[in-house]
């Protein structure tokens, strides 16, 4: 890194070398900064759509009985919110926004290995995309079996469930194709000197998460596709009166989908290993201890899928097999948080908005995680299962880990994509009201939960009222904070101030190249000399 | 790639492959006939294991390709198995 030639802000870089002209040059564009923007904001779109409607589902939960909306409507919002929120943001999120964006500049590299299959990615998800929105208004009517498309309901129910498994089986195909870009991209393209044990740790992580999505994700594919099959020919795959088995549904859909929830919080959690040191300006403490928990959540997270099923009528052993397996994840987790405290111990701690974010995440996701394992220990699980409980724990650690992660990284690399940076003060403020929205808001979900209530229930009795009213508070004043957190850095990096070089002061090579970067990243082949958290090598301490 | 790879192999060992798969083929449906209780997804899984096997070795030249390639191969497999054995020991102690 020493090689390279000084930070300038001067030029417009990639923005300034399109192959096509206007939209042509983006959505024809193989440059990977290019697609990463073009995932940045379709996503940041569709969170947006997302975040609406879970609005609307704590506004008709405001008080019991009709608010706004009938009970089928209802259904269908909820279901939309999950089917969004989990397949067109928070999966493709981190890794196919700043993945693209950051990870060949990382480790050194010109672009990622298939440079027109990650446009291929690109175009599938947004094929995905239009087909789920599609299947809202034609067919028999928006999908409202819920996100994860249990049978025998889906299989039954007369709602335009077909085209939405279609919309989910391209999607997966996306995603397999980043993480396969990933895989090879990292084993073939680093640069002079980065070895293994100097890439940062959200390569790592990335890289971690990339083999989960190729392993995992095709039977994702295979489950939705034999869902199509059941209702379409009726294979009987999943009726008892033909042989079939429901329960078998839930396996196959939890295989994926719950190797999924490591696919959504490991970038999350690589985003913090990366922050962490530099707004404590101090080297990672445990380097090779959080890539190989990075590794290892990725493995075990792979094997505890059954625990989604304990009231499905599993067997026995297999209740205590799955209880067991999950607290073993919880291992690699606290290897992560531990490590995380222990490199900011009498680090310099600068409370920039990156880092107020990925304190944010180390808090909500502990918390997150500890209530997880409520649900991971059978007996308890039978209590709270199906309740708020639930839903308040999984929004702990996907929006409060996975969203303020993401949100961490908008702060973080996206003032350096853009060359320009956004109100630190606002962005602050924001992250406060948004704290106090949140916690206000999956609380009283938790809470509500233990009382009793079921969860994607249209209607509830008056005894939870007051709990709900607070729960649909607090959705407004996180809401308030949201749309003060993107006014500002949507202002930021459209018409913010010019960045300076390396304004966060980190040691890794994304931040020693001009920004905007040029369209092939380095003028010339840079050579590695030091570690991404090595500040004294890189002349920054 | 700084080498090109290429293998021929004789049609000879295509012809053994394609027998041999027929012949397996034939057992399983031999063994359909018998219920052996819970080995019958063993038998069955072992035979398509073994099919799949000689179909990714040798008409998908496997068998020449470098250590890290069948070492990602196998790993797949292996996790694959995992899948399908957890699966696998619920149904059977339900």
């Amino acid at each position: 890194m020493s090689e390279m030639t000084a930070p300038t802000t001067s030029d417009r870089g990639f923005f300034g070398e399109a192959k096509y002209p206007g939209i042509f040059g983006w959505i024809f564009s193989t440059d990977h900064k290019r697609i990463g923007l073009l995932y940045f904001w379709c996503i940041f779109f569709f969170f947006c759509v997302g975040a609406f409607l879970g609005l609307l589902i704590r506004l008709e939960l405001f008080a019991p009985g009709e608010t706004i909306m009938g009970a089928q409507t209802y259904n269908a919002v909820f279901t939309l919110h999950g089917v969004i929120m989990i397949f067109l943001f928070i999966i493709p999120g981190i890794p196919a926004a700043f993945g693209n964006l950051i990870l060949p500049i990382q480790i050194g590299a010109r672009d990622v290995a298939f440079p027109k299959l990650n446009l291929f990615s690109w175009w599938l998800y947004i094929t995905g995309a239009i087909l789920a929105v599609t299947s809202l208004f034609t067919g028999g009517g928006p999908p409202d079996t819920g996100w994860t498309f249990y049978v025998p309901f889906s299989a039954q129910t007369s709602t335009n469930v077909s085209l939405a498994a279609i919309a989910v089986f391209i999607l997966g195909f996306s995603s397999i194709l980043t993480g396969l870009n990933f895989v090879t991209t990292v084993h073939r393209l680093r640069a002079e000197g980065m070895g293994w044990f100097r890439l940062p740790l959200f390569t790592w992580a990335l890289y971690s998460t990339a083999w989960v999505q190729i392993l995992a994700t095709p039977v994702i594919g295979i489950t939705v596709a034999l869902l199509f099959a059941e209702r379409v020919i009726g294979t009987g795959l999943f009726d008892p009166t033909q042989g079939g088995d429901p329960i078998m549904f839930q396996h196959l859909f939890w295989i994926y989908s719950h190797p999924a929830v490591y696919i959504m919080v490991l970038p999350g959690m690589g985003v913090v290993s990366d922050i962490i040191p530099v707004f404590s300006r101090k080297p990672a403490f445990g380097y090779k201890a959080i890539l190989i928990s990075s590794l290892a959540i990725a493995f075990a997270g792979s094997l505890v899928w059954a625990h989604h099923m304990f009231t499905s009528g599993i067997s026995d052993l297999a209740v205590m097999v799955f209880s067991f397996l999950t607290f073993i994840v919880a291992i690699p987790s606290a290897i992560k948080v531990f490590n995380w405290l222990a490199t900011m111990y009498q680090g310099s701690i600068l409370l920039d908005p990156p880092m107020l974010f990925a304190l944010s995440f180390i808090l909500l996701f502990t918390i997150g995680g500890l209530t997880g394992l409520v649900l991971g220990s059978a007996a308890t699980d039978v209590h709270v299962h199906d309740t708020y409980f639930v839903v308040g724990h999984f929004h702990f650690v996907m929006f409060g880990g996975t969203g303020m992660a993401f949100f961490a990284a908008m702060h973080y690399w996206l003032p350096m994509i853009y060359g320009r940076m956004y109100d630190k003060t606002v962005a602050t403020v924001a992250w406060g009201v948004m704290m106090i929205g949140f916690l206000i808001l999956y609380i009283s979900m938790k809470v509500v939960g233990m009382q009793g209530m079921p969860r994607r229930y249209y209607d509830y009795v008056p005894e939870f009222t007051g709990l709900n009213q607070l729960a649909t508070v607090g959705s407004w004043i996180l809401a308030v904070g949201l749309v003060l957190l993107f006014a500002n850095i949507i202002r930021g990096l459209f018409w913010g101030d010019p960045l300076e070089a390396n304004p966060w002061g980190s040691a890794s090579l994304e931040w020693q190249v001009s920004s905007p970067p040029p369209t092939e990243n380095f003028d010339e082949d840079p050579v590695v000399t030091h570690g991404p958290y090595d500040f004294k090598q890189a002349g920054i301490l | 790639m700084t080498e090109e790879h290429s293998h021929i192999v004789p049609y000879k060992t295509f012809l053994i492959i394609w027998f041999a798969l027929l012949i397996l083929t034939g057992i399983t449906i031999a063994v359909a006939q018998y219920n052996l209780g819970a080995l019958n997804i063993w038998v069955a899984l072992g035979i398509a294991t073994l099919k799949a096997g000689l179909v990714v070795s040798v008409f998908m030249h496997m068998q020449y390709e470098s250590y890290l390639f069948k070492l990602s191969l196998l790993s797949a497999l292996a996790i694959l198995a995992i899948f399908i054995g957890f699966t696998f020991f619920d149904v059977l102690y339900r």
